[in-house]
C-alpha cells in the first residue's frame, strides 16, 4: 500500500512498488489529464509536481513518492485558473494539445524558480518538454504573459 | 620480536650446545609469546543477569540513550533489510564484506536471542574492547575501533535505551566467513595489529564545539568506517583518514581536503547536508548516506550536528579553501547552461537536454534548492562515475536526499551506452577533470548492483 497526497487529498494505491507513478495516476486514480508520451523520460508529456518540483511520472516508481505531495494538471488550480492556464487559453497555445498538460506543469514550476524568466532560462528548463506541433513560440509567449500576471498579482496583494 | 633477535645474537658461534640453547630459546620464546597472546586474547564470560525492568531506568536517561543510539546509527546495521526487512534492532542485517557475508546480532533485550541477559558492564566491554558477554571477540564490522572512544556515561545511556526496546525473539543467519577467518581467536590478532582501545581525549588546542564534533565523528558516529579506505586486513588505513572509500557499491567521498567538489564543504553546507539531507551547493545525500541524515541526525539535538559539521569543516580545511568558492560557483553557473541555449547539434547534449536538464539546469548567481547542479556535485568530480550511475539507475525517493521530492529511475530509460555518453558528456562539459575510462562497462557493472529493478518499464 502506497500513500501520498494527490491534489490536496490523501490517497492510497495498492499496486506493485515498481509501478510507474503515471500508471497509478491514470489507471488507479482516474487522473487522465497527465499523458503518456515517450515512456523514457525524454519528452515531458507525463510531467507532474512531486513536492512542488516538475517530475517525469512515467519513470518514477510510485513507491518512491510514498508520503509525498503530488499535484497533477487537475489540481494545479481548483478552477483551472492558474496564471499559466489563463495565459495558455488567452494565447491559444495548444494545437493537438497532447503535450500541453506536461508543458503547463513544467512552466508553472519554472515560474516558481525564475519568476521573471529570460529566454535563456525558459530554454534551459523547457528544453526537455517536446511538442510535435511546434507550438514553442506560443509557449514562450504564454510563459512571459503568465509571469507578468503573477508579478502583478504579487504586487497588488503585497 | 624474540623469534628474530635470538638467532641474530648467536649466529656468530655455531656449536652443539649453542644450537641446543638456541632451540630451547626459540621454543621458550614461542611458548611465552603464545602464552602472552592467549593472555591478551582471553576474556572471561561476564555473568548473565535477569533482564532489568524498564522502570529501573529514568525517562531522561532513556531519552539520552535514544540520542546516543541515533548518533551511532545502531538501527541501520542491526535491522534486517533483505528478505522483506525485519524488526528494528533485531539484527540479521546482511553485510557484504570482501571476506564473505556477515549478519549482525540482535540487540533487543530478548533474553535468549538478544542482549536481555547482558549487564551494563558487558555492553561497555563490547563497545570499548569488541568482546561479547560470553568473552568472544567480535568481528570489527562492528566498529568498536570507534565505539571504544565513547564515555561510560554515553554507554550507560545507550544501555538504558536498548534495554527498554521491545524484545524480539529472532536469531541471525550464520556468518559466511571462510576458515580460518571464522575463528574468533583470529580477531584478537587483528586487534593486536590494528586496535587501540581508549576513551576520546579532548584536544586542548581546540574549543568545546570542535571537541564535541571530534568525539562524535571519531567515536560513536564512526564516520571513518565508510569514509576511510581499508587495508587488506579490513582495518582503516593509518595516514589515510577520510580519503574516501568504496562501500556497498557507492563511493563514500573524501571528507578531508582531497574532497574534489569545486565549492568547499563549509560548516554550513555540512550542517545542511547532515541535518536535512541536502546541501544547497552540493546537492542531496543519496545511497547509504541518506539515512544517516534523515533517519538519525534529523532526530538528535542540532548542536551535535553543528559540532560534527564544525569538526569536518576543519578536517577539510574549509577556511583555507573557501576563498575560491565565488569563482568556482560562477564557473559552474556558466557550465550549467552549456548547450541548452540556442540551436545545438551535439547528440550527447541533446540526450542531456531531454533526460536531465529540465531539473538540473541552473542560472547565475547560484543554484535553486531542488535543482542539484551537476557541475557542483561530487558525482561528477570523483575518480569513478560510480555514484553518478547509481543515482541515474535508482533515482532518489521522496524520503531520500531533499525531503518530499523525487528523482525518477532511468533504469529502463537509458541503456549502458546512453549512460556512458551522458557521463562522458558531463565530465567533459561540467568539470575540468580528465575523462573517465571504460564507461559503458562501468555502467553495466553498476547496473548489476541495482536490485530489485526500481521501476517497471512503461512500454
Amino acid at each position: 500500500m502506497i500513500k501520498f497526497k494527490l491534489n490536496g487529498r490523501d490517497v492510497t494505491v495498492d499496486v506493485p512498488d515498481d509501478t510507474p507513478l503515471l500508471w497509478a495516476l491514470r489507471d488507479e486514480l482516474g487522473q487522465t489529464g497527465t499523458k503518456f508520451g515517450c515512456g523514457v523520460g525524454q519528452c515531458g508529456a507525463c510531467t507532474v509536481h512531486v513536492g512542488g518540483r516538475a517530475t517525469r511520472s512515467c519513470i518514477t516508481p510510485v513507491s518512491s513518492i510514498n508520503g509525498a505531495e503530488i499535484v497533477t494538471i487537475e489540481g494545479l488550480d481548483p478552477d483551472g485558473k492558474h496564471p499559466v492556464q489563463e495565459a495558455w487559453r488567452d494565447i491559444q497555445v495548444p494545437q493537438c494539445g497532447y503535450c500541453q498538460s506536461g508543458q503547463i506543469m513544467q512552466a508553472a514550476s519554472l515560474l516558481k524558480d525564475y519568476p521573471d524568466p529570460t529566454d535563456e532560462q525558459i530554454d534551459g528548463v523547457m528544453g526537455g518538454s517536446l511538442c510535435r506541433c511546434m507550438t514553442y513560440i506560443r509557449i514562450r509567449k504564454a510563459i512571459k504573459k503568465a509571469a507578468a500576471a503573477m508579478r502583478e498579482e504579487t504586487a497588488s496583494h503585497g | 620480536m624474540a623469534f628474530l633477535l635470538w638467532p641474530l645474537s648467536v649466529c656468530y658461534k655455531i656449536g652443539g650446545r649453542v644450537i641446543k640453547r638456541l632451540l630451547a630459546g626459540v621454543v621458550g620464546a614461542g611458548v611465552l609469546g603464545g602464552l602472552g597472546f592467549l593472555y591478551y586474547a582471553w576474556y572471561p564470560s561476564i555473568a548473565t543477569i535477569t533482564p532489568p525492568a524498564a522502570s529501573s531506568f529514568s525517562a531522561e536517561q532513556i531519552e539520552r540513550g535514544r540520542i546516543v543510539a541515533a548518533e551511532g546509527y545502531c538501527a541501520e546495521c542491526h535491522t534486517r533489510t533483505d528478505m522483506g526487512g525485519g524488526p528494528e534492532l533485531a539484527g540479521d542485517y546482511k553485510m557484504e564484506t570482501p571476506f564473505g557475508a556477515i549478519y549482525s546480532s540482535n540487540i533487543t533485550p530478548d533474553p535468549e536471542t538478544g542482549i536481555g541477559r547482558w549487564s551494563e558492564d558487558a555492553l561497555r566491554r563490547a563497545m570499548r574492547y569488541g568482546v561479547s558477554r560470553e568473552g568472544e571477540h567480535l568481528i570489527p564490522a562492528f566498529p568498536y575501533d570507534h565505539f571504544t572512544k565513547m564515555t561510560d556515561q554515553d554507554i550507560a545511556d545507550l544501555y538504558a535505551y536498548l534495554m527498554t526496546r521491545p524484545a524480539v525473539h529472532m536469531t541471525q543467519r550464520p556468518n559466511e566467513l571462510p576458515f580460518p577467518l571464522s575463528l574468533r581467536i583470529g580477531q584478537a590478532a587483528w586487534k593486536l595489529m590494528f586496535f587501540t582501545p581508549g576513551v576520546y581525549k579532548p584536544d586542548p588546542s581546540h574549543d568545546a564545539l570542535w571537541n564535541r564534533g571530534a568525539y562524535l565523528a571519531e567515536g560513536n558516529a564512526h564516520c571513518g568506517a565508510c569514509h576511510t579506505p581499508r587495508n587488506l586486513m579490513g582495518a582503516e588505513k593509518k595516514g589515510s583518514a577520510y580519503d574516501g572509500a568504496v562501500v556497498d557499491n557507492w563511493i563514500a567521498p573524501p571528507l578531508n581536503e582531497h574532497n574534489p567538489t569545486p565549492t568547499t564543504w563549509t560548516e554550513e553546507e555540512l550542517y545542511q547536508y547532515l541535518r536535512n539531507g541536502v546541501a544547497p551547493l552540493h546537492g542531496p545525500a543519496g545511497g547509504p548516506m541518506s539515512p544517516v541524515a534523515h533517519r538519525f541526525l534529523a532526530t538528535v539535538p542540532e548542536e551535535d550536528v553543528h559540532a560534527i559539521a564544525h569538526y569536518f569543516a576543519d578536517v577539510d580545511k574549509a577556511a583555507e579553501r573557501e576563498k575560491h568558492d565565488p569563482a568556482a560557483l560562477a564557473l559552474a553557473m556558466e557550465q550549467s547552461k552549456k548547450d541548452l541555449i540556442g540551436p545545438n547539434s551535439d547528440p550527447d547534449a541533446k540526450l542531456y537536454q531531454g533526460a536531465c536538464a529540465a531539473c538540473h539546469y541552473n542560472a547565475a548567481p547560484s543554484p535553486v534548492l531542488g535543482r542539484p547542479d551537476l557541475a557542483l556535485n561530487n558525482a561528477l568530480w570523483l575518480d569513478e562515475p560510480t555514484n553518478l550511475f547509481q543515482v541515474m539507475l535508482r533515482g532518489l525517493t521522496a524520503e531520500e536526499g531533499q525531503s518530499g521530492v523525487a528523482m525518477p529511475s532511468f533504469y529502463n530509460a537509458l541503456s549502458d551506452a546512453d549512460m556512458a555518453r551522458l557521463a562522458a558528456y558531463l565530465r567533459r562539459t561540467r568539470t575540468t577533470l580528465p575523462p573517465w575510462k571504460d564507461l559503458e562497462k562501468k555502467a553495466a557493472d553498476v547496473r548489476k548492483t541495482v536490485t530489485p529493478i526500481p521501476v517497471n518499464s512503461s512500454h
